[in-house]
């Protein structure tokens, strides 16, 4: 018969069972375990047997129903799985490699479920010992590694105990361990944690472990079918003498992850089998739930005799002779009564952004065990840590020859979401690129330079001629400003990112910078506001094909979280659409009230906007709003708005024939030798980001209010206001993106002073009043200059004048009353001048408009 | 060392000779010695025409494990995978082990020993390789004729299936008199002998696939024809990019345990738990191990990356040929005058019109700016006359097609806007890059019929295929469906634009088409200039199209000066007559017409005649208005 300790408990398996067991071809270690199967049932029974066997029918029938005799039996089981038996030689090798022990040993209440379940558990570590590789070694005493390796248990297990007792990180960063007292034994809080919550699982970090005993790191990343399961030894031990009360599912399963050799999946190679890796991907598909047999459950069709047979290496021995009856080939599988442990095949595909251009991303098969099954979904962005298995191709009998192929994939122990933060982080900090010492020294050295600010800014799309302070202020813009949390003051976030307007003749390249600003930033988005409705912009609800459930589907604004959206064509934006703008600009959320999902999505985004003028030339004669007609109350939310003219000078046009000519027969090379390397411009972009944060210093904050302050007073003096609180939100975040350029900590005066002048070059550009050449932001804020709002009610005053003057004809004809005007005035009054006149007296009642008629109230 | 025939016929011999030696001598590096020992030989005077091409030999008449050539385009890439690069055999009787060598090999020899510490595992790479898309008929021709490998036939053996190599008249004859024994056996025929057993058992799965679905080859365009090649790579797969074009020499690997459908057959009578089953899907199977009756593997030995598919010049780059190609540069003047002439003929008189059709097929993109291609040239050649139906236009194409290596028509009607596939997707349950009809080799023509398309409503799908073309157009480049997320790959393809009016896509250059002539029957007229050019005449038109878009370019610095005088003069006189982009398109016309007139720098002449050309293409273009400067 086949040994009942190994009971249902292979259920509890763990994950990678099987497959080591398929690879045992390849791996030495596990040659020892190939002949196990069959001696297992030749064993005699063990002590603790006898009393199983009776339980054993219960239990299956259990599965079915649960009866509640069942619990007459509890007590002689929870004795027999007493604590006596922890710290036994069999329970020792319950953490042999890949044994199905998975239970706490005892130490349960007669809770039904759990008792039942860890004790299967408990029973079946026992036929498990013979099988595990560490058992072969245990008579020979401590001295002995596991076969095929340099592990010594002993050795290992106390230095892991040791390491988990001691370790101490008072510079960690890491989210998960903010509740934590830094300078306590990190993971000793993390076991006291699940003694209280109850989730035995114990995640350790392996930079830890490396910088604490590197040659305990070493051992787990060469050989860590053998080491984890030591460690898993080691922390049982350990934790249940500190907490020897504590009930657990079953016992705490170490989970390493962040193996310092996180590498691209592309690096991957013959060297890696077998090994501790940590690899990121793209999880593209998950497959169903399947149920992988662990034992297979046989029954006499003639006596009723039942045989376990343990899976192995995929394949299961069918007894051919009833050991009861002596029939041959009266065994038959009982589906439903044998063992499966869950299993799940997860594909993941090399992020976008590890990958060399030209190339199709690389696919890796994962499989996930147990509660790692569903862990993930299509679209997640993870880190995996896992063993890196390479199974031969089947020999099959019947065919000669094998394929000389092997199949490769990857047994989970940690899954980790990278993008997880993102929904309710602060910002993306945490999802640090990493940079080589080598690369950040290069920057910092960029940085260091004088002329850091104008390197880049002339490395931005040199293929676009001049135009330089437009780069300067979109350079300003990738960086970005410091973001502030005045939640607690109850304004909520303050917006750090730049919004930029381009607005100017057609073909002055705006399309080309939006394309060139586009491909530079990695989370950016491209739109074009012909092509996008409000929905696209923001998000839509879709039905699900597969699951008929609503999914609310993300637009551009909501994926350039955190990047760059850039939309051409503003100007040809539906009304409709522009107005979910306003909240993005400003809040930089967006809230969504539809098919009953109300939601606000963080829509951190800058907005890099190329709108054409109306006439399709650009009017100097008139202002910005009237040459694109945009509502000013989005243009106000703009931090620089830039006019892209064409600049008609000689000198100009002879240094922009230049520029082209040389574009038609420089080589590669030769352009790549004058300018700084996309690549590198894109890291220092992505470095700034995220590791310098500016903060005002006293000085800057002077400038910045004597800036404001002076901006105000040009207007004031003119009986117009130049400048608004937006204005120096503006230029507080330029000044600190030009503090990023620098990567300064601190914002000092040259960048308030930079940021002015960008500031005022904007505001030449796009607020001038073309009828007094003055600056005049009131242009931007009300969409009428001072000195236009003062001429109109010039106008209607004399108007209303002439009028009075003539009260005998209460009617008179519109064009008469125009001439009239017109005759009595010194100044030119245009028609749309005198309708807004007559409008301005039709709003005070003083007459009204009918057609081309125009009569006074009386 | 091995003859000569044994190098094509056997190389796994040679492999395995020098993977002996290597054994013994312990000294490392056999490996390069085999790739140096192929190399050398295909460098010999026209040895390479002397191994058979799987493009124009069925592949059911190519020996097993000899030595084939297979030109084409890498369509996907597989994930590596890792074999058994070395291993021991045992003898179940002796028990004597045998070091064997695993590379260029899909399958074992028989009694692995999986335990043996001599196991050496190593790393390739896969990649599907399609034949190029939309390669003209007189390309293959070429090819096909050139190629000095017979490979004759099993002459008991009919071929069951119609794919036939193009008229290759020794190998008709073959087939219409199967009985014809003794006939005339040439180069190849000492291959024979064991031939004959193996490629019986390589017909057998064919035979059997004939009853499933018939398998998707992904060729990215629609109807064509041709073996599809998982190609194993063994060094250096990072310099390979997707979209490749290139001729690989390789072992052909027909070997039926390659098939999926052989595993999946015996898999299913034994009870067996192999996670290896599950790991992939059925879909996954069959895009990834087909029946090697179809998808062939080839274990590259030795690549030849094409700069360009025009067989009437060599490979390699020009500047090694440059020489033996002196003469023909000096014609270029008079080929382009006589080509010049065809074109005016086909494009109804009009001179101008035929200019620009020149200048565009030799464009290419040959340089990149940031994200703007150099060197684009996209013509839109409107006013195609719509009465006479869809004659002109596919005669037009029929013309093109017959000058230049690779060309594609797609007609732009409602219905293939919104149904045709154009940009690749990535399937993710077959775990396959769905090819695209742009996903086209560098230096295509894209030929676009626009005069086809009607009134309707262009559903998302169709939207989305617009948007690429314009992308292509603008950019070169097209995005890739990743689903998840979007790929872009550079692309250089030469789209032409056909239109009654101004096109609805965008374009470098608009030309109006202004008939001289009215023939009464359209087809008749172009179907006699058609035929009118001998085929000599056409080789030289051939060779100078491809001559011309590999020449270099410069501009000195006496040129650049007056360039831009020119151009400050121009803006004095009226800004608004030239902006900054048009001098962007004029520096692209200057350029082509220098090279096509066999210049490699700029001339004032030739300055004077872009600005020329250009302003009478434009003073044709305004009055069909469409002033709306809006447009890019």
């Amino acid at each position: 018969m086949s040994s009942p300790m190994s009971t249902p408990g292979g259920k509890r398996g763990r994950p990678s069972n099987p497959s080591t067991r398929n690879e045992a071809a390849t791996s030495p270690p596990a040659q020892r375990r190939r002949g196990q199967p069959s001696s297992n049932g030749d064993l005699p029974l063990m002590p603790t047997s006898p009393p199983t066997d009776m339980p054993d029918p219960l239990q299956d029938t259990s599965l079915f129903s649960s009866p509640p005799h069942l619990h007459h039996f509890l007590p002689s089981e929870v004795d027999m799985s007493s604590p006596l038996m922890y710290g036994t030689p069999s329970s020792r090798v319950d953490g042999t490699p890949r044994s199905g022990a998975r239970g706490t040993p005892a130490r349960q209440r007669p809770d039904l479920g759990s008792v039942r379940k860890s004790k299967q558990v408990d029973l079946q570590s026992e036929p498990s010992a013979a099988d595990g590789a560490a058992a072969a070694e245990q008579p020979a005493g401590q001295r002995l590694v596991i076969w095929g390796t340099d592990v010594n248990v002993a050795t290992c297990k106390e230095k892991f105990q040791r390491f988990l007792q001691r370790f101490i990180d008072p510079s960690s960063k890491e989210d998960e361990n903010s509740c934590l007292d830094l300078n306590e034994p990190l993971y000793m809080q993390k076991l006291e944690e699940i003694s209280i919550v109850g989730d035995p699982v114990l995640n350790i970090n392996c930079g830890h472990v490396s910088s604490f005993d590197a040659e305990l790191y070493r051992q787990l990343v060469c050989y860590p079918q053998e080491v984890i399961p030591t460690f898993d030894m080691a922390v049982n031990e350990l934790f249940f003498e500190r907490f020897p009360d504590s009930i657990l599912e079953h016992q705490i399963q170490v989970r390493p992850y962040n193996a310092l050799k996180t590498r691209n999946m592309r690096s991957l190679n013959p060297e890696d089998i077998d090994q501790l890796i940590t690899i990121s991907g793209m999880v593209i598909r998950t497959s169903q739930l399947i149920p992988e047999m662990q034992e297979a459950f046989f029954q006499c069709a003639v006596c009723a005799f039942s045989a376990r047979v343990e899976v192995d290496r995929g394949r299961i021995a069918e007894p051919a002779v009833c050991r009861n009856c002596n029939t041959t080939h009266s065994l038959a599988l009982i589906h439903n009564r044998s063992m499966f442990s869950d299993k799940q095949m997860v594909k993941i595909q090399e992020s976008p952004e590890d990958m060399p251009a030209g190339q199709t991303p690389h696919t890796t098969v994962v499989y996930a065990h147990n509660d790692l099954v569903d862990k993930v979904q299509p679209g997640d962005r993870i880190n995996i840590t896992g063993i890196y298995r390479a199974v031969p191709m089947r020999v099959n009998p019947r065919q000669s020859n094998v394929k000389s192929v092997y199949k490769t994939h990857i047994d989970v122990i940690h899954f980790r979401k990278t993008d997880e933060k993102r929904l309710h982080g602060q910002d993306d900090e945490n999802e640090q690129r990493l940079f080589t010492e080598a690369r950040v020294q290069t920057l910092r050295e960029l940085a260091a330079k004088p002329d850091v600010y104008d390197r880049l800014s002339s490395a931005l799309a040199p293929s676009i001629y001049e135009h330089e302070d437009i780069k300067k202020g979109i350079l300003l813009q990738l960086f970005g400003g410091t973001r502030k949390d005045f939640s607690q003051t109850g304004r909520g976030n303050f917006r750090a990112e730049v919004n930029i307007l381009l607005c100017g003749d057609p073909g002055t390249s705006k399309s080309q910078l939006l394309q060139y600003v586009f491909n530079l930033v990695p989370r950016g988005q491209y739109t074009s506001g012909k092509g996008s409705s409000a929905v696209g912009l923001t998000a839509y609800i879709m039905k699900d094909p597969e699951t008929r459930q609503t999914v609310l589907q993300t637009g551009a604004l909501v994926l350039s979280d955190n990047g760059i959206c850039c939309i051409d064509e503003f100007d040809k934006m539906s009304d409709s659409t522009r107005s979910v703008l306003h909240e993005v600009m400003e809040q930089q959320t967006l809230s969504i009230a539809k098919a009953g999902i109300i939601c606000q999505l963080n829509a951190r985004t800058s907005i890099l906007a190329a709108a054409n003028p109306v006439e399709s030339q650009w009017n100097p004669k008139k202002t910005t709003i009237e040459n694109i007609q945009l509502p000013h109350t989005l243009l106000s939310r703009f931090d620089l708005i830039f006019l892209m003219l064409d600049p008609q000078d000689e000198a100009y046009d002879r240094k922009l024939a230049h520029h082209l000519v040389s574009l038609y027969y420089q080589s590669e090379e030769q352009l790549e030798e004058e300018n700084l390397d996309m690549a590198v411009l894109k890291d220092f972009i992505a470095y700034a980001r995220s590791y310098i944060q500016p903060k005002l210093s006293e000085e800057a904050g002077q400038a910045l209010i004597e800036a404001y302050v002076e901006m105000r007073k040009v207007g004031s003096g003119r009986g117009m206001v130049s400048a608004y609180p937006r204005q120096l939100e503006s230029l507080i975040r330029l000044a600190e993106a030009h503090a990023k350029v620098r990567f300064s900590d601190k914002v000092e005066t040259i960048d308030v002073e930079e940021a002015k002048r960008l500031h005022r070059e904007a505001l030449k550009q796009s607020a001038t009043d073309p009828r007094t050449g003055f600056v005049d932001i009131s242009i931007l804020t009300t969409g009428m200059s001072a000195t236009a709002r003062k001429r109109k009610e010039e106008i209607t005053a004399a108007l209303k004048k002439m009028l009075q003057s003539r009260t005998k004809t209460p009617v008179m004809k519109f064009q008469q009353l125009f001439d009239d005007l017109r005759g009595q005035s010194e100044t030119a009054i245009t028609k749309d001048q005198f309708e807004e006149a007559l409008k301005a007296l039709c709003d005070e009642d003083y007459l009204t408009i009918s057609g081309k008629t125009i009569r006074l109230a009386t | 060392m091995p003859s000569t025939n044994d190098w094509i016929n056997n190389p796994l011999g040679v492999v395995e000779e020098m993977f002996g030696a290597s054994q013994n001598s312990s000294d490392s590096g056999w490996e390069a010695k085999v790739t140096e020992f192929f190399r050398q030989r295909l460098m010999e005077k026209d040895a390479h025409t002397w191994v058979p091409s799987l493009n124009d030999v069925p592949l059911h008449y190519l020996k097993p494990n000899s030595l084939v050539k297979f030109r084409c385009l890498i369509q996907d890439m597989f994930d590596p995978e890792f074999y058994m690069g070395a291993y021991d055999t045992v003898d179940p009787s002796t028990k004597a082990k045998v070091l064997r060598c695993g590379k260029y090999k899909d399958v074992t020899e028989c009694g692995v020993d999986l335990d043996s510490a001599n196991m050496v595992t190593s790393e390739r790479q896969t990649f599907y390789c399609v034949p190029i898309p939309g390669e003209s008929p007189w390309v293959k021709e070429s090819y096909a004729s050139t190629c000095q490998a017979r490979v004759v036939p099993s002459t008991s053996y009919v071929p069951s299936r119609q794919k036939r190599s193009y008229e290759d008249d020794d190998e008709d004859d073959m087939d219409t008199q199967p009985q014809a024994q003794g006939h005339a056996h040439n180069a190849a025929a000492e291959a024979q002998g064991n031939g004959d057993s193996k490629r019986q058992e390589t017909e057998a799965p064919s035979g059997q696939k004939a009853s499933s679905p018939p398998l998707d080859l992904n060729f990215p365009l629609p109807g064509e024809k041709g073996p599809a090649c998982l190609v194993k790579v063994y060094a250096d797969w990072d310099s390979f990019k997707l979209n490749d074009t290139m001729e690989v020499y390789g072992i052909l690997s027909v070997s039926p345990a390659l098939s999926a459908l052989s595993d999946q057959s015996d898999t299913s009578s034994s009870l067996i738990l192999d996670p290896a089953e599950c790991m992939e899907t059925a879909e996954e199977l069959r895009v990834h191990s087909p029946p090697a009756s179809l998808v062939p593997r080839l274990h590259l030995i030795h690549t030849q990356r094409l700069a360009h598919n025009n067989p009437l010049l060599p490979p390699a780059a020009l500047e090694d040929s440059a020489a033996s190609l002196a003469s023909t540069l000096g014609e270029m003047v008079s080929v382009r005058a006589e080509l010049l002439a065809y074109f005016t003929q086909l494009l109804l008189g009009d001179v101008l019109a035929a200019e620009y059709l020149l200048l565009h097929l030799i464009s290419n993109v040959y340089a990149r700016r940031d994200v703007i291609p150099l060197g684009k040239f996209t013509l839109n050649l409107s006013g195609c006359p719509a009465t006479a139906g869809p004659a002109y236009t596919e005669q037009l194409y029929c013309a093109l097609q017959q000058l230049v290596p690779s060309a594609y028509r797609l007609s732009m009607t409602l219905q293939n806007m919104n149904q045709l596939r154009l940009v690749p997707r990535k399937d993710y349950v077959a775990n396959r890059l769905l090819s695209g009809a742009l996903q086209l080799a560098a230096n295509t023509s894209l030929y676009l019929d626009e005069t086809q398309l009607e009134q309707g409503q262009l559903d998302p799908a169709g939207v989305r295929n617009i948007t690429a073309l314009g992308n292509v157009i603008s950019w070169q480049k097209v995005d890739y469906d990743f689903n998840y997320h979007q790929m872009e790959f550079p692309s250089n393809i030469n789209v032409l634009i056909a239109s009654e009016g101004r096109s609805l896509l965008p374009s470098d250059c608009h030309v109006h088409l202004q008939p001289q002539v009215t023939p009464p029957n359209m087809e008749a007229y172009l179907g006699s200039a058609l035929t009118a050019q001998s085929s000599s005449q056409l080789n030289k038109f051939r060779l100078y199209l491809t001559m011309a878009r590999t020449l270099d370019y410069s501009i000195s610095e006496e040129v650049t000066k007056a360039v831009e005088d020119d151009f400050v003069d121009m803006r004095k006189d009226d800004p608004q007559s030239i902006s900054a982009d048009d001098l962007h398109s004029l520096l692209g016309v200057a350029r082509l017409l220098c090279l096509s007139l066999g210049q490699s720098a700029l001339s004032t002449d030739a300055w004077s005649r872009a600005k020329h050309i250009e302003t009478l293409r434009k003073s044709r273009s305004e009055p069909q208005g469409c002033l709306n400067g809006n447009e890019p």
